[in-house]
């Protein structure tokens, strides 16, 4: 297993040995459960209305991974997804585009041809995803797949049995072999699949292994398990990326996905990136929204304000 | 009586204070003379000054910590050794109870015998309170909260004029079982079984401190107690209607607990009054929240 | 890095205003006393205005009581004392239990009157006040026919006419908190709300009509301190219990001196809230801006004192102040205000002073880029560091958005810094080890411990102080005694 050499930042020497890496973990303060979900319930009443929530809305269609990750998926399902992604609302040209697609490796290829030009990055989950089970060669072949596929990004799902089991510079190599078979050309998200780590405890370690070996973004989840992104697990992921950078000077993204659906939630989200990580958060290139559903919740609200009248379904695309 | 010649003088006993542990005479050198209830002589008791009031004060508060901080179950014990050496000591308080107010010696020695069986009754509280006035509280959020009695601190104690033994057993035994560290002012007319009764406590396993004993003119003694800040509660059992007035109004200054005197048949089993009014309550939180990070707030 | 942070937030998701309507609440430009189920003027025709501390708008004019209106409205509360503890204990309850849904129904417009006389924002009355006030209610209602179960013996006895004087702080929680267990164990009451903040107390007098409540069993009496010292020393009344100043509460206690009314004090405070180095930090700082930054500090169980452990006191420090940044002052009818007005040109006057004082004493001030509306009483966010046992605002109860950082470096001088104070009302402690949470607990001399959180109340939790924060608890089968022959 190839243990390479960490970014070059102030905290390099934790991952030297199991034991250092394990000691800097578990060192890092605590979360108190019930503190941490009254700080994320609090923030969401934060009444975001009028011109602010314009701003929202826009900022958060901006921010959508608009994501298909079915058995069932095809190339016409995927090109629809990528029109979709370039034009979220054809009645309004003024919509932005979403950030990116999401799909499998096989899709890849399709993705980037249907948002060729626009802007739109393709994102593809690798590393065996969901599960994560599979030896490391095929869930590096996985990525160097995706790669060569065109995708701009990789979201990895990190080795969840590993990690429980304590086995924390196994999780950091595999992240480290992961983030250079992504090479220069992608950015490399982590996903932690939070609802198996269970505590917030773990998300916080986790969330700071996978900073530590290189991640461009920390992600809740897959989708995929009963709980996914919470208000609370993701302010918590924002709390540690605003240490992180505060320690190293590097920025890392956060990206919640799952269950995210309407537009209220998205804007909570919002509100605790603006509020926890700051503004320097508040754009695509560091927050992402994982979503299928959501994207026409904030279309409709966005129609809304626009006209004034409340829409309806059938006034979105359904794809 | 010096004409029967094969008698054996008697050996008097020196009536002092009992503060700290020790047994000190008045600061001022004053006595005062202490007599039966027909006037007869029985002894010099001192007469002690705001002086000894302050360095029973100091002594108390050093006890309080020891003394609050020991098992509810320690407490229990040692106030039943006191019981067990005031049974030992009965014939002693039974003539001093008599010579202090009037008794038959039968009478006084029902007296003694419900007195000894008083601090019985509080040896036993010791560890039972807590239970009986606290408990967790079901709030509405996930929140562990529990409210426990904790002892007041220094508490002066006025015990009542009439009932020498009995009724001063019946003031300061809920003071101290509670973990409570004592100033008592003896009965001022018949201070003697109080004065003995730090002989008692010396004997038994209370540490210094905890129970100090005074003896002189209640009002004056009591003034300063009343108005010391570092006192936390007072008990006016001992004091008439206008001194109580008058040291309530002290006691404000530094907003002590205050027990108005108030009409006390000592014959009967207490209730909790006695304990409950020199004790707080502590209302402590924690977060209980859930085993993971899975429940969602949305 | 702070710095940076606090320049950067000009804010591309700048939230725009988000008043609650204040068409909900319908303030008559005058209102009276009241007084055996009547709003009636004070005998000496005397009123005065209240205004709202965050415009100095005038919101109406109440009527003043006097000597003579204690003297009314305690004769009526004695009149009506003796139907109403004649009444079974489950008639008792559904008055209060119907008090407890008109509550309920009206807290929308309770809010916003609140937030408008008191100034604190609508997000506190809201969602603490209001809650909480419907919740005492209903609890108590519940205990008026158990009494027999309280653990007081059996058939316990209203102690009978209740002379009750409130602050400002918490309007209609403290009306609460006194008048729910008074009607409940079967006294009548006589209730003083603070001269500048009578709005929701007098809203209560229209609930009470509405629910039907006995004429005289609650009687509403606005004015100043010295209609508050006329009803403490009226001689029929037989329970005074009083929320407010140490000051005010010892003057109080002398008065009842010697008498046989029942006392209790729920007094000022200086709270410490101790932060060790296996704190759950983030949790912590929310903690810390909680204690003391909830309702602009003007809270008696305030953790004004930040008891810090000296290893992670820079670290702790740059995290609070990131997070005071983030603090929005302003209207407090907005949703998204965190911070309000001070209540009162008075008091402003007096956290201003304090503070100077924390100044010239040598102890360092910071408050984030806050910028004050030009009208109203307000008072920017404000930490001290470098401060120790012996500075003013260490010792003094300050009553507003002003936080005292000490140092510490071991549990036990955490515990002696914390006690160092003539008050015990509460304390917080933060540290991840559970043996340390019960150990330092058992020694802080307070009547509150917060492990972990802040500012945290509930009616069943028992709420009072040692020392010179009071005496008496409010809340739980605690506060039943204060107000049972007993």
């Amino acid at each position: 297993m190839p243990t390479t050499a960490p970014p070059a930042h102030a905290l390099a020497d934790v991952t030297a040995s199991d034991s250092t890496l394990r000691r800097f973990l578990h060192g890092l303060p605590g979360v108190d459960a019930v503190g941490l979900e009254a700080r994320a319930a609090s923030l969401g009443t934060r009444s975001i209305k009028t011109t602010a929530k314009a701003y929202a809305i826009d900022l958060a269609i901006s921010m959508v991974d608009l994501t298909t990750l079915e058995g069932a998926d095809t190339p016409g399902k995927v090109r629809a997804l990528g029109a979709k992604a370039v034009h979220p609302d054809p009645t309004d040209r003024t919509t932005p585009a979403t950030a990116a697609v999401c799909v499998y490796p096989d899709m890849v290829a399709v993705a980037k041809e249907a948002v060729a030009g626009s802007g739109v990055k393709v994102a593809s989950v690798a590393t065996a995803f969901p599960a994560g089970r599979a030896a490391l060669d095929v869930k590096l072949a996985d990525v160097r797949d995706a790669v060569a596929a065109g995708a701009d990004e990789i979201d990895m799902v990190i080795d969840r049995g590993a990690f429980l089991a304590g086995k924390y510079l196994k999780v950091y190599d595999e992240i480290v072999a992961v983030k250079q078979a992504c090479g220069t050309s992608a950015r490399l998200k982590v996903i932690f699949e939070t609802g198996e780590l269970s505590t917030y405890d773990n998300i916080r370690r986790a969330s700071w292994l996978g900073m530590l070996a290189g991640a461009d973004f920390i992600k809740t989840s897959t989708g995929k398990v009963a709980v996914n992104a919470t208000p609370a697990n993701t302010l918590l992921m924002l709390e540690a990326v605003r240490d992180f950078r505060a320690q190293t000077g590097v920025q890392v993204g956060v990206k919640p996905a799952g269950g995210i659906r309407t537009t209220k939630d998205a804007v909570k989200f919002l509100v605790l990136v603006n509020e926890t990580a700051g503004e320097d958060w508040l754009d695509n290139h560091w927050f992402r929204f994982g979503a299928s559903s959501l994207l026409n919740d904030l279309l409709m609200q966005r129609q809304k304000l626009a006209t004034g009248r409340y829409s309806g379904p059938d006034y979105v695309t359904v794809d | 009586m010096s004409d029967r010649t094969n008698e054996r003088l008697s050996v008097f006993k020196t009536y002092k204070l009992y503060v700290g542990g020790k047994f000190p005479r008045s600061e001022s050198g004053r006595v005062y003379e202490v007599t039966d209830s027909k006037g007869n002589w029985l002894a010099n008791a001192p007469r002690s000054s705001r002086k000894d009031a302050r360095d029973a004060v100091v002594a108390a508060r050093k006890a309080f910590g020891g003394w609050s901080g020991a098992t509810a179950y320690n407490r229990g014990q040692v106030l039943y050794r006191v019981a067990e050496m005031l049974e030992g000591r009965r014939e002693q308080f039974v003539r001093e109870v008599a010579d202090a107010e009037g008794l038959s010696k039968s009478k006084a020695a029902a007296v003694v015998d419900a007195t000894i069986d008083r601090w019985v009754w509080y040896a036993g509280w010791t560890d039972k309170i807590a239970q009986v006035i606290g408990g967790s509280n079901p709030v509405a959020g996930p929140f562990f909260n529990l409210s426990s009695p904790e002892p007041t601190g220094v508490v002066a104690v006025l015990a009542p004029q009439e009932s020498s033994f009995l009724g001063l057993v019946s003031v300061l035994a809920p003071v101290i079982a509670t973990g409570n560290t004592a100033v008592v002012v003896a009965s001022e007319k018949s201070p003697l079984p109080a004065l003995s009764l730090g002989e008692v406590l010396a004997t038994s396993d209370v540490p210094g401190g905890v129970v100090n004993v005074l003896s002189g003119r209640t009002a004056e003694i009591a003034a300063p107690l009343a108005a010391h800040q570092d006192v936390n509660a007072i008990d006016l059992a001992g004091a008439d209607a206008e001194l109580a007035k008058e040291l309530e109004i002290s006691a404000a200054d530094n907003l002590k607990r205050v027990l108005r005197p108030q009409a006390v048949d000592y014959s009967e089993t207490p209730g909790t009054e006695r304990m409950t009014a020199f004790l707080e309550t502590k209302t402590v939180w924690h977060p209980t929240g859930s085993l993971g990070a899975s429940g969602s707030s949305y | 890095m702070t710095e940076k942070l606090t320049e950067k937030r000009s804010a591309a998701f700048a939230y725009a205003p988000a008043p609650e309507s204040r068409s909900v609440v319908d303030i008559a430009p005058s209102y009276g006393l009241f007084i055996d189920g009547e709003f009636t003027e004070a005998a000496d025709g005397k009123v005065f205005k209240t205004v709202s501390p965050s415009t100095e708008e005038v919101l109406s004019e109440v009527a003043q009581a006097g000597e003579a209106d204690v003297e009314r409205a305690v004769k009526a509360a004695r009149k009506a004392f003796e139907k109403w503890s004649a009444l079974p204990g489950s008639e008792r309850a559904k008055y209060l239990f119907r008090i407890a849904r008109i509550i309920q129904e009206r807290s929308r417009e309770l809010a916003v009157l609140e937030t408008l006389d008191n100034g604190k924002p609508i997000k506190e009355t809201r969602d603490a006040d209001l809650p909480l006030v419907a919740a005492h209610f209903f609890y108590y209602a519940g205990w008026a026919d158990k009494l027999d179960h309280a653990g007081f013996g059996a058939s316990p006895r209203p102690l009978g006419v209740a002379g009750q004087v409130i602050p400002w702080n918490f309007p209609l929680l403290m009306l609460a908190w006194k008048i729910a267990p008074a009607l409940a164990t079967g006294n009548t009451v006589v209730l003083k709300p603070a001269e500048t903040t009578p709005l929701s107390a007098l809203f209560f007098a229209d609930i009470c009509r509405q629910a039907g409540l006995p004429k005289g069993v609650v009687n509403i009496l606005p004015g100043y301190g010295d209609a508050g010292a006329a009803l403490v020393a009226h001689p029929d009344v037989d329970k005074v219990a009083f929320t407010g100043s140490t000051a005010v509460g010892k003057e109080i206690a002398r008065t009842v001196a010697g008498t046989s009314k029942k006392l209790t004090l729920e007094l000022g405070g200086k709270g410490a809230n101790i932060v060790f180095d296996d704190a759950p930090v983030d949790q912590a700082v929310e903690g810390i801006v909680t204690g003391i930054f909830f309702n602009q500090g003007q809270v008696c169980c305030a953790g004004s004192r930040l008891l810090v452990q000296e290893s992670i006191q820079d670290e702790l420090l740059d995290s609070l102040k990131r997070r005071l940044s983030t603090l929005r002052l302003g209207d407090p009818l907005d949703k998204n205000t965190d911070i309000g007005a001070i209540n009162s040109a008075e008091q402003l006057a007096r956290i201003t002073a304090l503070a100077e004082r924390g100044e010239a004493e040598g102890a360092e001030r910071w408050s984030p880029a806050c910028e004050l509306p030009t009208s109203g009483y307000w008072f920017a966010p404000t930490l001290f560091t470098n401060v120790t046992q012996a500075h003013t605002i260490a010792r003094d109860e300050i009553f507003g958005p002003v936080l005292s950082v000490l140092t510490f470096r071991t549990p036990d001088e955490a515990v002696a810094k914390a006690n160092n104070t003539q008050y015990g009302l509460s304390a917080g402690i933060w540290t991840e080890k559970g043996s340390r949470i019960l150990a330092v607990a058992g020694k802080l001399r307070a009547g509150v411990i917060w492990s972990n959180t802040f500012n945290k109340f509930d009616p069943t939790s028992p709420f009072g102080g040692y020392k010179e924060s009071g005496f008496g608890r409010e809340g739980g089968r605690h506060g039943l005694e204060a107000y049972l022959d007993v």
